[in-house]
């Protein structure tokens, strides 16, 4: 009884948490069925997380920039340049690829900065700024790519980010033949360390004699999380194992997540978001941040480049196209406010992965590519509404 | 001559929680000048308002008559419909607009299907000419001075054929040659029949205009007195003004030693490029450890300005002088410098600039000075609880936890979030402006509390208050300010409400 109380009671007051996940389960779900489990296969999910890769890290960059009360609109062409700019750096000018793509990130900073300093010194609206380095960078990749057309990548290690996975564990060929054991293994440590450290943040709360979860609820939200965690493993592990593109989508989620939620930086963009002025008097230095945001958008725009150049394994001339506004989309549709202040890494990543199931599961449907975009678009308004809803509602 | 143009009877007008006005009367004769004076939080402006129809019919209790009809106004187009013109301390006008555009904003000429701009020039031209206005109707507002821009407002009133003109505080941004000019359009629109309704702070230009003068004190109507009959004197008018007598709310003052000088401030003058004025004249002022220092002054006097200015400047002011931090000459570029030297500064308007209402009580808490409860630069969410259920408990936070959003919070517990937050940076020097502006009686009591607390621990606070008998209550030595000048000195043995508004008035 007291149980089901305090369940409720926790969904109730995290609805705006948890609606994101419900709706991805339920997206998931309805296409599972509509397309005769195909879309849950073990190949389809894998496929998808790797399509995902590279809106995903824009999204996350794109989280922060719309916390702050700004935008972004040169993203998507910057990351298709700056992904022309590697592969030209492999093939035209011999550079090896370790040195390749901490020159593209750095580049990508630089490239941030440059947006970010009309904003922060002249006040000038980081839209017109931004649609100015929209209009910029995809000059850039025409120019690059003038005399080649499509540059096509040889470089095996490049390539292997959009469309490689990590190896398996050597001489293990016998046991569970059909499943990639290395996957298996991250997975079962991913779920040991997420359990060891919230009973071990729950510990410190309860010193600290604050509230916690009841222990029913809390004991279901650790199942839950553990049961979902190795569910994704055990999928991924039935085709080629975890890719590196998730690899990476992982490891920036992680940090940015860290940074966001746990350092004074994070805080410090949060409370900027939330009131600038109110951030500026109590000695935050607001200039700086704008730098610092629009620098690490910049720097996943070189990433997003980076991926998208590497799973095609080649540079167009078109790449990049649109890419602004999926990681918008995507960052809107996991509960960012226009407002400011508002928003989590991992709800834009949710976001995506929203947006993209979409597109992934309409496709295994064979629904025309014009409906497609209209039901995406639906969706967009939909999470919006309830997002706003559920704001003014209570809490 | 005697025909009254307004009766405002019994009107009573309740805030939730705050009776802003209670049973307020007011009469305004046809063809006279009428000024209305009184403390900020008087209830002026709340008053014109009913008045106006901002505050909607209904919404109040009361009889409004005016020209003999009784009036429900539910918006601003009824009570302009009626010919009430008002024109607000923050002007209306539109500055990328010309001057005729502006003038005939909402109220166009039209022609059969569009707008008829060469008979819109021509009268603007007209309307301009009553002000005495030599501007060339097709300049855009923004071209113009504070005091020309007043004279644009008032023909744009005068164009919709007014029959009461509302002015609230016109000169309060003016200089003296602009203010002499208003005050004789003001006689020459008398002559011309036209009623006028004058709010201002300026003692002086009231004596020197009024035909007759309503004071009114806590949302009352104290006294209505006739020039005719000599009845409009200063001490007079700062007596009823200012008339309330200091209860005990406020706690006792302890005997203490004030110590060494913490914030000395020399020869401060500071220039606004946006307002395009000086806003500040050669301030000098100190506070020392162990003593409230009061800065008294009227609304737009300069007193936030002097603070901002002082506290890193992050408004972009051009700043002259010199502050001194325990004797040592120091520079603050931003907030950050001076929050290092151990000042700290509590806004006036804590929803605008003083807290992030999103955010929860304990992170607008440590937010000032994440750094203390931070190991390097990760922070300790369980320090940070702790220390925020420190300051709710030492200052009384009501609040269920910590978590809760401060705009959940009631004002005066917003106010207490606010010096918690500067608490926490543990400053030698504690600005407060307008510490208990919107908040009730007994938080105020609590605010008080803390800041006797907080001077016998040593610190030094400057307060800044347009509330007399706060500054009254409060202070061990009193600065007033008027028009960016520091214009006296009392220590509290010495200060008197008449006296600081005197001062303030000048």
């Amino acid at each position: 009884m007291s149980f089901f109380t305090d369940l409720q009671k926790t969904l109730r007051q995290n609805i705006r948490e948890y609606g994101m996940f419900i709706a991805l389960f339920l997206i998931m779900a309805i296409f599972t069925a509509t397309t005769d489990g195909v879309f849950i296969s073990p190949r389809n999910i894998s496929n998808l997380l790797n399509q995902t890769g590279y809106i995903a890290v824009l999204a996350v960059g794109m989280t922060l920039v719309i916390v702050i009360r700004h935008i972004d609109l040169s993203v998507g062409f910057l990351a298709g340049f700056l992904g022309a700019i590697a592969a030209i750096a492999l093939t035209s000018w011999g550079l090896p690829v370790y040195i390749v793509i901490p020159m593209v990130l750095v580049m990508g900073v630089l490239a941030g900065c440059i947006t970010a300093f009309p904003v922060a010194q002249l006040g000038i609206p980081s839209f017109v700024a931004s649609l100015a380095g929209w209009l910029i960078y995809r000059g850039a990749i025409l120019l690059v790519t003038l005399k080649t057309g499509t540059i096509i990548i040889p470089d095996e290690a490049f390539n292997a980010i959009g469309n490689g996975y990590i190896s398996d564990i050597p001489g293990l060929d016998s046991f569970l033949p059909e499943l990639h054991k290395l996957t298996l293994l991250l997975g079962l440590i991913a779920i040991v360390f997420y359990i060891i450290s919230e009973i071990n943040s729950r510990r410190n709360k309860i010193a600290y004699n604050f509230e916690v979860l009841s222990s029913g609820v809390f004991a279901l939200k650790l199942i839950f999380m553990s049961a979902l965690i190795g569910l994704i493993t055990w999928v991924l592990a039935g085709y080629n194992g975890l890719s590196w593109t998730v690899v990476i989508v992982l490891i920036v989620v992680g940090v940015y997540h860290f940074v966001t939620t746990q350092t004074v930086l994070g805080r410090h963009i949060y409370a900027m978001g939330g009131n600038p002025e109110a951030a500026q008097l109590s000695g935050i230095n607001v200039k700086k941040l704008i730098y610092v945001v629009f620098g690490s958008m910049g720097m996943l725009s070189a990433l997003s480049g980076i991926l998208f150049a590497s799973r095609l394994q080649s540079a167009t001339t078109t790449a990049g196209t649109l890419f602004e506004l999926d990681a918008i989309a995507a960052a809107y549709v996991g509960g960012v406010s226009a407002a400011g202040g508002v928003g989590k890494v991992t709800g834009s990543i949710i976001g995506a992965l929203v947006m993209l199931s979409l597109t992934s599961g309409m496709n295994l449907m064979g629904i025309d590519i014009s409906l497609q975009y209209i039901v995406r678009g639906a969706v967009l308004v939909m999470a919006v509404v309830f997002d706003v809803a559920t704001r003014t509602s209570g809490k | 001559m005697d025909t009254p143009i307004l009766e405002m009877k019994d009107i009573t007008k309740e805030f939730p929680g705050v009776k802003a006005l209670s049973n307020v009367s007011f009469r305004v004769k046809k063809g006279e000048i009428h000024c209305l004076v009184g403390e900020n939080g008087a209830g002026k402006s709340t008053l014109m308002k009913v008045l106006s129809g901002v505050y909607p019919y209904g919404s109040y209790t009361g009889d409004i008559l005016f020209d003999g009809e009784p009036q429900k106004f539910f918006n601003i187009r009824d009570s302009e419909r009626a010919g009430i013109a008002i024109i607000y301390q923050e002007l209306a006008l539109v500055p990328e607009m010309t001057v005729y555009e502006n003038i005939f904003l909402g109220n166009e000429i039209k022609g059969r299907f569009v707008i008829d701009w060469n008979e819109t020039i021509k009268r603007a031209g007209d309307a301009l000419k009553k002000v005495r206005l030599n501007v060339n109707p097709e300049t855009k507002v923004k071209d113009l001075g504070v005091g020309k821009q007043q004279l644009v407002e008032i023909a744009k009133a005068l164009s919709k054929d007014v029959k009461l003109l509302i002015l609230d505080e016109p000169t309060a941004a003016l200089n003296e040659d602009d203010s002499e000019n208003l005050l004789n359009l003001l006689r020459e629109l008398r002559g011309h029949g036209v009623t006028c309704i004058l709010i201002s702070h300026k003692l002086k230009e009231v004596i020197e205009i009024a035909d007759s003068v309503t004071v009114l004190r806590d949302g009352q109507t104290i006294c209505t007195l006739d020039a005719a009959q000599g009845e409009v004197t200063e001490n007079r008018l700062i007596k009823n003004m200012v008339g309330r007598e200091i209860n005990n709310i406020y706690p006792p003052k302890e005997k203490r030693e004030v110590g060494e000088s913490l914030l000395e401030v020399r020869n401060w003058n500071a220039y606004s490029p946006a307002l395009g004025r000086v806003i500040l004249r050669d301030v000098n002022f100190n506070v020392r450890k162990g003593e409230i220092v009061g800065i008294a002054g009227l609304m737009g006097s300069g007193r936030t300005e002097l603070a901002l200015s002082i506290f890193g400047n992050p408004v972009g002011y051009q700043i002259r002088g010199d502050i001194y931090i325990k004797g040592k000459k120091k520079s603050f570029h931003h907030p950050q410098d001076a929050i290092s030297a151990g000042v700290a500064y509590v806004t006036e308007d804590r929803k605008g600039n003083g807290l992030v209402l999103i955010q929860d009580v304990k992170q607008n808490i440590t937010l000032a000075n994440l750094r203390e409860i931070a190991k390097r630069s990760v922070v300790n969410d369980n320090m940070e609880v702790k220390v925020a259920n420190e300051y709710k408990t030492s200052l009384n936070i009501k609040t269920p936890t910590v978590e809760q959003k401060v705009m959940n919070l009631s004002g005066g517990n917003q106010q207490k979030v606010s010096v918690a937050k500067w608490l926490f940076v543990k400053p030698d020097v504690l600005i407060l402006d307008e510490p208990t502006r919107g908040i009730d009686v007994g938080a105020k009591f609590e605010i008080y509390t803390i800041m006797r607390r907080l001077v016998s621990q040593g610190m030094g606070i400057i307060m800044i208050s347009s509330e007399l008998p706060e500054v009254l209550g409060m202070s061990d030595r009193i600065y007033i300010v008027s028009s960016g000048r520091i214009t006296g000195e009392l220590p509290i043995e010495e200060a008197t409400q008449e006296k600081i508004m005197q001062m303030a008035t000048n």
